[in-house]
């Protein structure tokens, strides 16, 4: 059974919301994600000063495997992205939830983070997908 | 899922920790962890793989090798010595590739065949029909299993581990050739760019030839590695950089075909007409220059036109870059472009393989 820690929100698509105060989010791919996906070896984030909506195709992460696109969780600003991915994306796969994570949003309407998954929630789905 | 078909060592990869996926109507392991790893266990000590799902074909009868001289596009009078090896593809009469295959002259009135998994179906459905009027007997043996051991300590780790009758001669095979002893049968051939041995054996025996590799220290590796390996040593794989619409000479193949003298081969014509009319794509090896990942049927250009596709691409873990193979135009330039997700990056054209025996091949 993959991490999912339980201060974080979650999406079916299998993104990683965390709050970070004063409106602002981390986003990143969750420890299920990148276990699918296997050894991760590019990553191509947004641009900041992007003003992404939510399920916007925001980022592609790409395995030995195959490319995956990363839709983006809530609507903002991306004021902060993780540049160390671009030498380094096998970071995403030893630790997602933390050095791993992509870019930054400056939340344009902080409830819709209250609409995602909570950590339980999004471990059931999961389970769900599994069979 | 569950109308998958499963090797026997099916429970086996998932003790050992992979992850399985549908490949080919089979439930397959892609990596048991770290599929980079699982590669470099290959280049530089020794990798395992599973098998058996690709079919041995056992050919039987009088006739056999004329058959085969007519079968297939190699020619199999390079056959001298009984256990030798040729690889070869099987044509369709329009010239197309049904399956690429290994051959082994076992015997007079006896050669073997190993073909895909997913063609095997269409492959003894094929040959059958083909070998009727030579009085061949085609036998798929759904009886055997196989696994390949690969990597610059493959033979070492593996000779200790084969029945005694079979260790010798074995340890005795040069490139491209096989013994055999009873149901056992070790051929010093693979498809990573490394040495190594392919061992096929009885099904109820691959299990525990499977866990004592594993005890001398040679790594599961799964289909994941199998594709990297493979693509780092410039072999193509049936499906996706040939297939029943494509000609060999149009898929880096070239060289497998026989045309030396009249022999009369199935797709011989085709070819020669094709020859004849001129203009056959190139089929070449593409390294990505920057950022990114070749992946198989990202468009290819030269200025503004397009003039191909990538037929496999990846990451290759050796080099640390992105590989590819391609078939281009003819008159396609040395200056290639790649569209990827709607951005233009360069390639540069190099000569296969990229990798070999653990070393680099081409120039960064």
């Amino acid at each position: 059974m993959s991490n999912i820690p339980s201060d974080y929100r979650y999406t079916k698509t299998h993104e990683w919301v965390r709050d970070d105060g004063d409106g602002v989010v981390a986003v990143g791919i969750t420890d299920h994600a990148q276990e699918l996906l296997g050894d991760l070896v590019f990553v191509e984030l947004p641009e900041v000063g992007a003003e992404l909506a939510a399920g916007d195709e925001c980022a592609v992460v790409e395995s030995v495997k195959a490319a995956s696109d990363v839709y983006c969780p809530v609507s903002g600003e991306v004021v902060e992205i993780n540049e160390a991915l671009v030498d380094a994306p096998e970071t995403i796969n030893t630790d997602p939830y933390d050095a791993g994570w992509m870019f930054k949003l400056k939340l344009l309407d902080e409830g819709e983070v209250e609409n995602l998954m909570d950590a339980e929630a999004y471990a059931e789905h999961c389970e769900s997908e599994e069979h | 899922m569950g109308a998958d078909r499963k090797t026997v060592l099916n429970a086996v990869h998932r003790e050992m920790g992979a992850r399985m996926v549908p490949f080919g109507g089979w439930d397959m392991p892609v990596h048991y962890g770290s599929q980079i790893e699982e590669h470099h266990a290959v280049r530089q000590d020794a990798g395992m793989f599973d098998v058996c799902h690709m079919t041995v074909v056992d050919l039987r009868g009088e006739r056999v090798r004329e058959f085969l001289t007519h079968l297939l596009a190699n020619d199999v009078a390079k056959l001298k010595t009984p256990g030798k090896a040729l690889y070869s593809c099987m044509l369709n009469p329009e010239g197309g590739v049904i399956d690429d295959l290994i051959v082994y002259y076992m015997a007079d009135e006896w050669f073997r065949m190993v073909v895909n998994a997913a063609t095997t179906e269409k492959d003894v459905a094929w040959i059958t029909e083909q070998a009727r009027p030579y009085g061949v007997q085609v036998e798929p043996r759904f009886d055997l299993g196989m696994i390949a051991v690969q990597g610059p300590n493959a033979r070492e780790k593996a000779l200790p581990l084969l029945p005694s009758g079979l260790r010798e001669a074995a340890a005795e095979l040069k490139p491209f050739h096989a013994a055999t002893d009873g149901h056992w049968f070790v051929g010093r051939t693979g498809y990573t760019g490394e040495d190594g041995f392919e061992i096929v054996l009885p099904e109820s025996e691959t299990e525990a030839l499977w866990r004592a590799l594993a005890d001398a220290g040679v790594r599961p590796c799964g289909l994941g590695a199998r594709d990297t390996l493979r693509l780092e040593a410039g072999m193509n794989l049936y499906g996706q950089d040939m297939d029943e619409q494509t000609s060999p000479l149009a898929a880096g193949l070239g060289w497998t075909v026989a045309m030396a003298d009249e022999r009369d081969f199935i797709g011989r014509s085709a070819l020669e007409a094709q020859q004849a009319a001129g203009d056959i794509p190139r089929f070449v090896g593409v390294l990505l220059e920057g950022r990114g990942v070749l992946r198989g049927h990202q468009k290819i250009y030269d200025g503004d036109r397009e003039v191909g596709e990538i037929t496999s691409g990846g990451f290759s873990p050796t080099l640390e870059r992105s590989i590819g193979m391609a078939r281009v135009a003819a008159d396609a330039g040395e200056r290639l472009d790649v569209d990827i997700r709607g951005k233009r990056l360069p390639l540069k054209r190099v000569k296969l393989p990229f990798v070999r025996n653990g070393q680099a091949c081409i120039e960064l």
